[in-house]
């Protein structure tokens, strides 16, 4: 089983080669990747000196280029796929119909894989994916159970790679405006959700209150711990209710689904968190190697106690059990 | 691991005197090792991008006065609290959590998360020095050092005694940058 | 420009349908949009509908395709979307594994839901035989003017959304039943309780999404009147408008005014919110900014 783990520096790329990830996923500074954050993310002289570190050491390193390239400007994401190619990356993860369509076209020996942010949910869209543009692997969309992924993988000759933590999208990824809805800026357009600039703390009597775009997204007792303002994790009222309407302030731990999901047919587990610090990266990659190296040699995995990691400090197995829905 | 929430905090004896002591030796100290550090590790720069030009508050609670930052000119000077001006964004949190992130033992996220760390004004500028801060791997006795080699050698020998005193990382346990 | 009436996204039953679709018959639209968009389960309560619904629209002049799910994941949902094709009407895809059904060369319609956002995939999706395109909602007006010039290169009709609670994101989670506290198998279809979704508010009161089913919508109502004219000119063939449960006939014939130069978008603006005195409106994305604005203006309450 591939592990596949984010980083979002130079410095942290390196955490997760040394703490033994097989594979590294990154993206270039600017917006052609879905985590385009200030201070985050790759020059074209540091991923080629990045691609350099990971290849000597036996890993491979997978370039994001999977934001939807604006009408007008879609120069800037063919070169970012032309770069990631002369940068040695060992593929591509791209979402958009035109720039795979491109890629296929001018980049034809340069792995394609397909980003999450594509949203196949199924072995219709995976197949018609594998067939337009030679997709060789599918990142699974985090709307799936651990049942459909089984089926999804007897109908499909392409690998698939599935989230085990991380940042968990209620949304099918991808197909989501709530962002721009509130602020003007998208993970599709502008990579990014929910993006800081848009971000106001204040404090109000004995309340912490976040709001984005100027919509109110928590109010906190003073001094407790204060979640990011991420829209579909919100503390919201409708009718009668209040709280979160769409999804608990949790992140994705399926580290206890790994043997299923490697029964289910998956090749790789993904990890997610770019914007994620260096030392975030290195106990994660360091923990589901353990995970991983133990389904390898037939043992059970250990169990892992990543909670204190994790957004809200709750997790969740997601989709994944049926029941989540 | 030591966990860089639990109640760690200088000693009152030694924070005492700097209530009423001036600051203006304590910022040009500061503003020395930020000059020094900065032009060894000109990516932090490049990494801040278009906030360089930005004031951040670093508000280290157990410090008798908050730091404020301002990249592009090399500035880390001293300010009583409420004496200061308003900055762009403001970092505040224990000594224990600051050292704790920029030593990477600990995930800034994970710290906001939990509430060791708090964050207000401009968030964007707050993540691009976070972000900027964590690519550099710093070691904060290591620059010390380097800024000020007279304090080499006493570092040296006290690191380990005072980093098990007061529970503190006081340097980079995942990798060991070279003295330039 | 011309009209294009949007799948009703919604649940309603099979007596509301009928009449809602008979009065559309009579609209001054150019073409409808039908199915189900949302939730293959509500299917059962008003497929039998669908028929009688396309006589009626075909018997007044009006062009007819149906529409695939948003979001496709089961096997009967696969199937159903197999079977679309053989009805003897265009398809709009809105969730693109609906292509794998559709051979090279047959035309199709592609819904807001599909990511069209820039020349390639227009180019690609007009190769394939995409014949008209919905573009998606949050598109800026930059994008749309380049887009709406590759697509008359092309020979592919462009519409804009013009109206209605916009299409936000969709979920394999049913928002619903989560509301009350139901899991979505066993949801006892309480989405038929809200005929234009539930609200959702912040926790201060501002009137912010509403839910239907596993989809998310703006709670404003997108009125897209004072961009017509600018859509026009850049050669965009259709607004596209989205069925609600009161006062539908009054905005379609509106906006039919509108788009033949009867009406000004004042006017429309007007009697639009004198017809619906607690309905919020948005128009954000039009002005390439946070897409709850309206008219340039943010309206928080």
């Amino acid at each position: 089983m591939e592990l596949v783990c984010p980083a979002g520096t130079p410095a942290a790329l390196r955490a997760a080669v040394d703490a033994g990830a097989h594979c590294i996923y990154c993206g270039f500074a600017d917006e052609t990747n879905a985590r385009n954050f200030p201070g985050l993310n790759f020059s074209r002289t540091e991923l080629t000196e990045a691609v350099g570190y990971a290849h000597a050491r036996g890993a491979k390193v997978l370039v994001a280029i999977n934001t939807f390239p604006t009408a007008g400007r879609e120069a800037l994401w063919h070169s970012a796929v032309a770069d990631a190619e002369r940068a040695g990356a060992d593929a591509v993860i791209l979402a958009d119909l035109g720039l795979l369509a491109y890629a296929a076209e001018h980049h034809p020996d340069l792995r394609r894989h397909l980003s999450v942010q594509a949203a196949a949910a199924n072995p219709d869209a995976i197949n018609f994916y594998a067939t337009a543009f030679d997709v060789r692997r599918v990142v699974l969309p985090r709307v799936l159970s651990v049942e459909e992924i089984t089926a999804i993988n007897r109908e499909i000759d392409v690998e698939t790679e599935v989230f085990v933590f991380g940042g968990l999208c209620v949304m099918a990824e991808g197909r989501c405006s709530l962002s721009s809805y509130a602020t003007g800026r998208s993970p599709n357009m502008n990579g990014v959700c929910s993006p800081p600039e848009h971000v106001d703390y204040a404090t109000e009597g004995n309340d912490s209150v976040a709001r984005l775009g100027g919509f109110t997204i928590h109010r906190t007792p003073k001094g407790g711990a204060a979640p990011y303002p991420t829209l579909c994790k919100g503390c919201f009222t409708s009718g009668d209710k209040t709280g979160h309407v769409f999804e608990d302030a949790v992140s994705l731990d399926a580290s206890a689904l790994v043997p299923r999901l490697a029964q289910a047919g998956v090749t790789a587990l993904k990890i997610e968190g770019r914007q994620r610090s260096k030392a975030y990266v290195a106990q994660i990659v360091r923990a589901f190697r353990a995970v991983t190296d133990a389904l390898d040699a037939r043992r059970a995995p250990p169990a892992l106690a990543l909670a204190r990691l994790s957004e809200g400090q709750a997790a969740t197995t997601g989709a994944y059990a049926k029941t989540w829905r | 691991m030591q966990e860089a929430r639990e109640n760690i905090a200088i000693p009152k004896i030694l924070t005492a005197p700097m209530h009423v002591l001036p600051l203006w030796p304590v910022s040009i100290a500061f503003s020395q090792l930020a000059r020094k550090l900065l032009r060894a590790h000109p990516n932090i720069l490049n990494r801040i991008d278009k906030y360089q030009d930005c004031g951040f508050d670093l508000d280290i609670t157990d410090l008798p006065f908050i730091l404020r930052l301002h990249p592009v000119r090399a500035d880390l000077r001293a300010f009583r609290r409420n004496a200061a001006p308003d900055a762009d964004a403001r970092i505040s949190g224990s000594l224990a959590a600051f050292l704790a992130m920029l030593h990477g033992v600990e995930d800034g996220d994970s710290l906001y998360f939990s509430g060791a760390l708090q964050i207000e004004g401009d968030t964007s500028a707050v993540l691009a020095l976070r972000n900027a801060l964590d690519d550099a791997e710093l070691d904060l006795s290591t620059e010390i050092a380097n800024a000020i080699p007279l304090l080499a050698p006493p570092l040296r020998l006290a690191l380990a005694p005072l980093e098990k005193l007061t529970g503190l990382h006081l340097h980079r346990a995942d990798t060991t940058p070279e003295v330039y | 420009m011309d009209l294009t009436i949007a799948p009703n996204p919604f649940f309603w039953n099979a007596e509301f349908v009928r009449s809602f679709y008979a009065g559309l018959a009579e609209a001054p639209v150019a073409r409808v949009v039908l199915g189900e968009l949302v939730c293959s389960k509500r299917l059962p309560f008003w497929q039998d509908e669908i028929p009688q619904a396309i006589a009626a629209l075909q018997a007044a002049g009006k062009e007819v395709a149906l529409t695939s799910l948003a979001l496709i994941t089961l096997k009967r949902e696969r199937k159903l979307t197999a079977d679309l094709l053989g009805l003897g009407l265009p398809v709009e895809v809105n969730d693109l594994s609906a292509l794998h059904h559709i051979p090279e060369g047959i035309p199709f319609w592609v819904g807001p839901l599909v990511n069209v956002y820039n020349e390639g995939t227009l180019r690609w999706l007009a190769r394939r035989g995409a014949k008209r395109i919905c573009l998606p909602p949050e598109l800026p007006m930059a994008s749309v003017a380049v887009l709406a010039g590759v697509a008359q290169a092309e020979g592919v009709a462009l519409e804009v959304w013009g109206h209605g609670r916009l299409p936000l994101a969709i979920s394999g989670r049913c928002y619903h039943a989560r509301l009350h506290e139901r899991a979505k198998d066993s949801c006892q279809f309480v989405c038929d309780q809200d005929p234009d979704g539930r609200d959702v508010d912040t926790l201060e009161g501002q009137s912010f999404l509403a839910v239907n089913g596993v989809q998310t919508l703006s709670q404003a109502y997108a009125c897209m009147a004072d961009h017509a004219a600018r859509l026009q000119q850049m050669g965009i063939s259709a607004l596209r408008l989205q069925p609600q449960s009161t006062g539908f006939d009054a905005i379609c014939a509106d906006y039919a005014q509108l788009l033949a130069g009867d009406m000004t978008s004042g006017a429309l603006i007007s009697r639009l919110s004198a017809a619906h005195p607690d309905m919020p409106f948005c128009d954000g994305f039009g002005h390439d900014g946070a897409g709850a604005n309206w008219r340039g203006k943010a309206v928080l309450v």
